[in-house]
Formats: C-alpha cells, sequence, structure tokens
C-alpha cells in the first residue's frame, strides 16, 4: 500500500530531476537557435541533423578539457563552488506543481516532487542559497577579478530578492496559503479570468523583472563581463566546473519559468479546463479520464514553461545590458517601492468587498501619468551632435 | 530505535561537529561556512519538531541573508592569514571569565528546570504550521509583535541614515 505510493512519488521525483535537466540541456542548444533566428544566420547545424546533438558533443568537449585548479586556490572550496551551484539549482524543482493527480485504484498522487505548506518559503530558501555557489567559487579562485564579480553577483542577487519576495505577498494574500499547490487551485477557481497575472499584472512585471535578474540573464548579466572583470566570478574555473556554472543558469531558468507559470499564469490549468476534463471522464470512466485530463493539464503547464524559456531568450537577444549603477537603483528605488505600493493598494482593494483587481489602479495612474509626460516632452527633432 | 530517533542523532552529530567547526577552524572563510552549515542542522531540527515555518525562515533569514553580509565582510577585508593575531592575556583571561559564567549559568538553569512531559494524545500535528504561527501572533502576542516590528523599522532607518550620502561626500 504504502510501498505503491513510494514507488510512485519516486519516479515523479525521478521524473522531474531527469525532466529538468533535459530541458536545461536544451535550452542550450534553443538559446543559440533563437539567437541565429533573431540576428537572420543558421545557428548550430553540424552535430546531427539539425545540430540536435549539439548539446551532448558540447558536454563531451567539456569533460574532456583539462580541469586546471589554480595553486594557490583553496582546493576544496573551489571544488564545493560548482557544486553549490548546481545543487541549489536543482533542489527548487521539487515544490513546484506539474499537474493535477494521478489517480489509481483507491489513490490520487499529485504529480508534484513533495507537496508542503510553505513550498513558496521554500523555494525563496534556496534561491537565497544560490549565492553560495557563486561567492564561494569567486572567493576559492585566490583571484581579484573573480572575487569581484562574486561580488557583484552576490550583491545583486540579495538586492533583487527583497522585491521578489515583496512583490508575491499580494498573491500570498489572495490565496491565503504558502503552499504553490493552494496558490494554483486558487487561480482557477474564478476561471480563466481569475489567474493572478490578471489580478496582479504589477507584481507580475515585477516578479518577472527580478527572476531576470535572481537568473543572472540580459539585461541583468552584469556578473560576467569581458571589459571590466575579465570573465566573472568563474573566471578561473574551466572543463565542467565552468560547464556546471553555466548550466545551474538555465536550469534556474526553466525552474524560474515553471514558478512564473504557476504563480501568475494558472500552472496547470487552461481555459474551458472543467468542461474538457468532464467530458473525458464522461467518455472514458472516472479512472482513465482523470489520468489523461491530468496529463493535458501538465502538458499545457510545460507549454507554458517553454514560452517562457523562450521569453528570457527572447530579452537577452533584444535588450541591451544596464550599467551596474542603472541596476542598483532601478532595485532598490524603484522596484521596492513600487512592490510596497503595490502590496498597499492590493490590500486595501480585498479589504473592501474582496476587490481582487485593485493592482489595475497603479497600472492605470502609472500609464496616464507615463503618457503626459511623454506629451509634455519637447517634440523637436534630437539635434545631431556635434562634434 | 526509531527512525527519526536516528535522524535526530546523526543532525545532532553533525550540528555539533559543524558548530565546533565553527569556533576553531583558522580561516575565517570556513569559520563562516561552517556556520552556514550550522543554521542549515539547526533548521532541520525544527523541521523534526513540525516547525516548518519557522525552518524556512530561519535559512532564508540567516543562512540566506545574514551570512552573506558576513561573508563579503570578511572576504573584503580579505582575512586570509594563517597567523591569528596575537591576543593580549587580558583579553584571553575576559574570555575565560565570560565563557565560564555562561557554563555556570546554563548548567543551573537546566537543572532548575522542569522539561514538561510529551503526550501523544493531545499532541496537535497542526502547532509549528504558519497559519497558527500568525493568529498566535496576531492575538496573544499582538504588542510584543507590533513593537518588534517598529524596532526592526527604527533600525532600518538607521540602516539607511548611515548609507546616505552627503551633499558634500566623494562619490566613489
Amino acid at each position: 500500500m504504502d510501498l505503491t505510493i513510494f514507488i510512485v512519488k519516486s519516479i515523479i521525483i525521478l521524473a522531474v530531476f531527469g525532466i529538468s535537466l533535459l530541458i536545461a540541456t536544451y535550452s542550450t542548444y534553443v538559446e543559440r537557435k533563437v539567437a541565429a533566428f533573431m540576428q537572420d544566420r543558421i545557428g548550430p547545424d553540424r552535430a546531427g541533423p539539425w545540430g540536435l546533438l549539439q548539446p551532448i558533443a558540447d558536454a563531451g568537449k567539456m569533460f574532456f578539457k583539462e580541469d586546471f585548479i589554480p595553486a594557490q586556490a583553496s582546493k576544496w572550496l573551489f571544488i564545493l563552488g560548482p557544486a553549490l551551484a548546481m545543487l541549489t539549482a536543482l533542489m527548487s524543482s521539487a515544490v513546484i506543481p506539474f499537474g493535477d493527480t494521478i489517480r489509481f485504484d483507491n489513490y490520487e498522487i499529485p504529480v508534484q516532487g513533495i507537496e508542503i505548506n510553505i513550498g513558496v518559503l521554500y523555494i525563496f530558501g534556496v534561491v537565497s542559497l544560490g549565492v553560495y555557489g557563486v561567492m564561494v567559487g569567486g572567493w576559492a579562485s585566490n583571484n581579484k577579478f573573480s572575487l569581484l564579480g562574486a561580488i557583484r553577483a552576490a550583491s545583486q542577487n540579495i538586492s533583487y530578492e527583497v522585491a521578489l519576495g515583496l512583490s508575491i505577498i499580494a498573491i500570498l494574500m489572495m490565496s491565503g496559503s504558502l503552499s504553490v499547490r493552494a496558490i494554483v487551485e486558487q487561480q482557477a477557481e474564478a476561471g480563466f479570468l481569475g489567474w493572478n497575472v490578471f489580478t496582479q499584472p504589477l507584481g507580475f512585471i515585477i516578479f518577472l523583472t527580478c527572476s531576470f535578474a535572481e537568473c543572472n540573464r540580459t539585461p541583468f548579466d552584469l556578473p560576467e563581463c569581458e571589459t571590466e572583470l575579465v570573465g566573472g566570478y568563474h573566471t578561473e574555473y574551466s572543463s565542467m566546473k565552468l560547464g556546471f556554472y553555466l548550466f545551474a543558469e538555465y536550469i534556474n531558468m526553466f525552474v524560474s519559468s515553471a514558478f512564473i507559470s504557476s504563480l501568475y499564469f494558472g500552472g496547470y490549468h487552461y481555459p474551458f479546463m472543467e468542461q474538457i476534463s468532464n467530458a473525458l471522464t464522461n467518455s472514458l470512466g472516472s479512472v482513465t479520464g482523470h489520468n489523461v485530463a491530468t496529463a493535458i493539464g501538465t502538458v499545457v503547464f510545460f507549454g507554458k514553461i517553454f514560452f517562457f524559456i523562450f521569453f528570457f531568450m527572447w530579452v537577452r537577444w533584444t535588450v541591451p545590458r544596464f550599467r551596474y549603477d542603472q541596476l542598483m537603483n532601478l532595485g532598490w528605488k524603484i522596484l521596492i517601492p513600487l512592490s510596497v505600493l503595490n502590496i498597499i493598494v492590493s490590500a486595501s482593494g480585498l479589504l473592501f468587498n474582496g476587490m481582487k483587481y485593485a493592482s489595475w489602479l497603479i497600472v492605470i495612474v502609472a500609464t496616464v501619468l507615463a503618457v503626459m509626460s511623454n506629451s509634455r516632452a519637447p517634440k523637436g527633432q534630437v539635434s545631431p551632435q556635434r562634434s | 530505535m526509531k527512525p527519526i530517533e536516528i535522524v535526530f542523532y546523526v543532525l545532532t552529530g553533525i550540528t555539533l561537529l559543524s558548530a565546533i567547526t565553527v569556533v576553531t577552524a583558522r580561516n575565517p572563510i570556513h569559520s563562516v561556512l561552517a556556520l552556514i552549515a550550522t543554521f542549515f542542522c539547526l533548521s532541520g531540527h525544527y523541521i523534526l519538531m513540525n516547525a516548518q515555518f519557522l525552518a524556512a525562515v530561519n535559512i532564508i533569514v540567516y543562512a540566506g541573508a545574514i551570512m552573506v553580509l558576513f561573508l563579503f565582510t570578511i572576504m573584503f577585508l580579505n582575512l586570509r592569514r594563517e597567523d591569528e593575531e596575537s591576543k593580549t592575556n587580558l583579553t584571553k583571561m575576559a574570555a575565560v571569565v565570560v565563557g565560564g559564567i555562561l557554563m555556570v549559568t546554563m548548567l543551573l538553569v537546566f537543572r532548575a528546570v522542569q522539561l514538561p512531559s510529551v503526550s501523544e494524545g493531545n499532541f496537535d500535528a497542526r502547532t509549528g504550521l504558519v497559519e497558527q504561527l500568525g493568529i498566535l501572533l496576531y492575538s496573544d502576542y499582538l504588542l510584543p509583535f507590533e513593537l518588534a516590528s517598529i524596532l526592526l523599522l527604527v533600525a532600518m532607518v538607521g540602516a539607511v541614515m548611515l548609507g546616505k550620502r552627503e551633499a558634500g561626500d566623494r562619490h566613489f
């Protein structure tokens, strides 16, 4: 009895683990293909059909390179750095609900690694530990530029964590729970328009911006900078240790896409889900029908995840990067006050008649202000620069 | 031995080991990393006591935020010298006295205290969860909670004042 649940759970956990590794592997390939598409190139196409074996070729190359440890480096911490980065990246996918429940005999097993009542806090804890991989690695290299890169990365991460945490408090107030699954279920109650992206537009924008910064993705990829830092926190790393650092970034991207989809886009829900699920249960029976409906939900969820991974890449090849002081100003002086304002407005809206859409007020006011200031701006042409 | 006891003893062993490493490590960075490991093990103990919220918050606040700043400071100061700064005899004496007093106090407290006995009958599995904690904080402990929040606010304003650049300051 318990053994069946245990086996099914282990299969789910292993599947989640394998899928996150697989998706991260192919994200590297897709990233190059997307970049090539945006720059009107072909991209990798030599290894296998359409270059599909490129990630494997890359991994092989990484493994066969010389694994170099600098002479004055702190050896164990040098090895610990990439291990920590990889560990924390892989840990966070455990609490994400990838689908509804699987039903067989009398059991209902949720398609999720572990269902805990503090899922959101768990993810924040793991994210806040992600800094250590970078800091330990950067310090252990015994290289000034690595250290500077590590400190840049760490201060960027801890700055944006604040706004990241504040932006989802409004969601927690609406759902009244810290469990990711409960948040997903709560969004589906009011149908398609009850998704948090419609009730919390401002929170969504802040969260998205902060997750870009947490993943060290362009426009916030400042920990890596050839012109200022030689490389970044991983200047001294080679072989698969470097590969782990770079790979952890892609896993983080997958996990944050999954987290965004489940917090703001209804997770495994899709419009008219109830009707489809009912039709399936009626025609195929309560067990098979339910499982097929769950499978459709999971596929939809992965569709949302892929869209956000694509979005990450789309932004990377479109938007130029920030300067470091601009990054800090954006985080501390714009995103944090805005998210506090969002909390206050959403809370007042919830207090008066449980009005969920109060956050739109800020968006409308901000848009009006932006349009007004734009219309007042001088209309003349940009004067050519004198040399 | 029940499985939970094995988990408890292993966890306690790791906790003590890493706590001792914090004190004995020569390299300050190793010391900080051992302290982070200690916080982790303490969170494990919280989970064993069914206080999941406390465990998560302990990791986020201590391991995730405060220790990062510790690590920052130590890395910037680059305290990598293997030779310890020689301490005067006065500091050593003071340390011994303070440590001794702490030990005596703890011994006396452990002798005097009566540990409440655990009854499995009226054990509520929801005790340590977020909802219960929130209800308790906003009903029985409302005043201390609000006072603590004011204290934190004052500390935050103070930190902002310290970090603020005055009009004539040098622009780094």
